[in-house]
């Protein structure tokens, strides 16, 4: 209960602040909005010299693409870490938040929370609403759901992977740039994943399972069969890898020294 | 001048000096090159050539252009934003040097560094692994050490104008983020100009982006004939130097309005 209100204090308090430079949310909105539409201009321009992508047609890579906007967003909104090692290792910030009465890993979610990200996810499900009527889906009553549960999950994929990253610099104190690595890795989920090879689709299955976050769901929306029992398996992954990114966490809370004075 | 060489030379050894930044450097773009692989041979699928070229020069194409960048690539933008916005720059523009062109040469230090330790080994590692082509003719990579010299200009012209438009803007991290993914698509790093509709292109010929990326790329994947590089090297050379004026008259501009906050 405590955590519930401690998450409604800071997400008002963040409200506030926020409201106080308008024009900020506006220009990040808008470089948003220029990089999604780049990555869509990217899709058409590919489209326009072959009509099958390994199988995949136009609208269903584009579906894709908007799927994925959604729980990316819901991620970035949340998961804001990837200075982690800078502000909170380096600088010593952790010191105070370990003298916080809730949890360290929840701190942070809380004071680096950045909800405007939450807008990405109007555009996702504007590309996903377009991609869907030009290939003609159908919704069935339990399409709402199931899409709350794949985002849930595939921002838990997201969520677990990069907490597991920040939790490298409580053994290692060299300054690791493994954080952009990552999000080059992610787009590779974004893409059909049987035009890789077979190595790289187990890492993108099994090892960081970002196909969970755009292909594998979105393909069930698409009614693509032969993927479905890996659709149905993206709640699991999400809450496996961030169970097990929490754990690593509490194991390296207790590793961490300070930074000096 | 002796104090530009020895800021090149500075920039290079602090760069030497952080490399792990490097290291998962080399692998992030070889992870780049591997994605857009898989994605460019899915895109050929049966076909021989798309637009005139073949799955192989595609490839090289893709190497070369993501090598390339960890030369001309460069924060300059960033980092300006940075000095004005927490004030260093007024300490800047009393030194004995011309700011503008002493960011150009920290830039060309990072460039030199890269170029060296990041591109060449980057390249060779790259070669074994995925089908690339190279030409041996030494004319092509001597029009090409131009180009990619070009290249870098008009970058870091490109992040000059856009970190002095902070003077005027004060939080310019949007634009800096807008510009970026602009340079990625249009300069053709991601896919060849040739590859857009035609009305595009024809757009595409009245900036500068092309000059970036497209045009050094297309040279070693001797998708160019040697009279097209010719060309492609002057327009380059003709950005360069328009792209000059801007910068002077918005140096000129913020200068005179220039506000330090805190001190």
């Amino acid at each position: 209960m405590f955590y519930i209100s401690m998450f409604f204090q800071y997400i008002s308090q963040y409200i506030k602040t926020r409201l106080q430079y308008r024009a900020d949310i506006f220009v990040e909105f808008f470089s948003d909005l220029l990089s999604q539409a780049i990555n869509l201009v990217f899709i058409l321009v590919v489209f326009g010299h072959t009509d099958l992508l390994g199988g995949w047609s136009r609208d269903e890579i584009i579906f894709i693409y908007g799927f994925f906007l959604v729980p990316f967003a819901v991620f970035s909104a949340f998961f804001n870490i990837w200075d982690f090692n800078d502000r909170y290792i380096v600088k010593g910030e952790l010191d105070r938040i370990l003298t916080r009465p809730i949890h360290s890993l929840f701190q942070i979610i809380l004071e680096r929370i950045e909800l405007e990200a939450l807008l990405g996810a109007i555009t996702g499900l504007a590309v996903m609403f377009y991609a869907g009527s030009r290939l003609g889906l159908e919704m069935h009553w339990y399409d709402p759901f199931l899409f709350i549960v794949f985002v849930i999950g595939g921002a838990l994929v997201y969520g677990g992977v990069f907490v597991m990253i920040a939790c490298i610099s409580f053994w290692a104190d060299a300054r690791m740039s493994l954080m952009p690595m990552m999000y080059n890795i992610s787009n590779y989920g974004r893409y059909p994943v049987n035009i890789y090879n077979k190595l790289i689709r187990f890492m993108l299955t099994w090892v960081l399972p970002f196909a969970f976050v755009g292909v594998y769901p979105a393909a069930f929306f698409l009614g693509k069969r032969e993927w479905f029992w890996y659709s149905f398996l993206t709640p699991v992954i999400g809450v496996v890898f961030f169970v097990l990114s929490v754990r690593l966490w509490n194991q390296g809370v207790t590793k961490y020294r300070g930074a000096g004075n | 001048m002796d104090k530009y060489f020895e800021m090149i030379r500075i920039r290079f050894l602090m760069m030497l000096a952080y490399r792990t930044n490097y290291y998962t450097g080399i692998l992030i773009y070889s992870i780049n090159i591997g994605a857009y692989y898989f994605l460019w041979s899915a895109i050929y699928g049966s076909k021989e050539h798309i637009v005139g070229l073949s799955m192989t020069q595609m490839t090289t194409y893709v190497a070369v252009s993501w090598m390339a960048r960890a030369f001309y690539f460069n924060n300059l933008d960033r980092e300006m934003a940075v000095e004005i916005m927490d004030g260093r720059v007024a300490i800047e523009l009393i030194r004995p040097y011309n700011y503008l062109g002493m960011k150009t040469m920290q830039g060309l230090g990072e460039g030199v560094f890269r170029l060296f330790f990041f591109s060449a080994p980057g390249l060779i590692i790259v070669y074994f692994i995925f089908p690339i082509q190279f030409t041996w003719d030494p004319s092509v990579w001597g029009l090409f050490a131009i180009s990619i010299l070009l290249s870098f200009l008009i970058n870091t012209e490109l992040n000059l104008l856009t970190g002095i438009t902070t003077f005027f803007l004060y939080n310019n991290s949007g634009l800096i983020r807008a510009k970026r993914v602009v340079i990625d698509l249009f300069s053709g790093l991601l896919l060849p100009i040739s590859f857009f509709p035609g009305w595009a292109q024809e757009v595409m010929k009245f900036l500068p982006f092309q000059g970036i990326s497209y045009f050094p790329s297309m040279i070693v994947t001797k998708g160019f004939s040697h009279h097209q590089a010719l060309e492609a090297i002057l327009q380059q050379f003709v950005w360069v130097i328009l792209l000059f004026l801007p910068i002077q008259l918005l140096w000129y501009f913020a200068k005179k309005q220039l506000i330090i906050q805190g001190g």
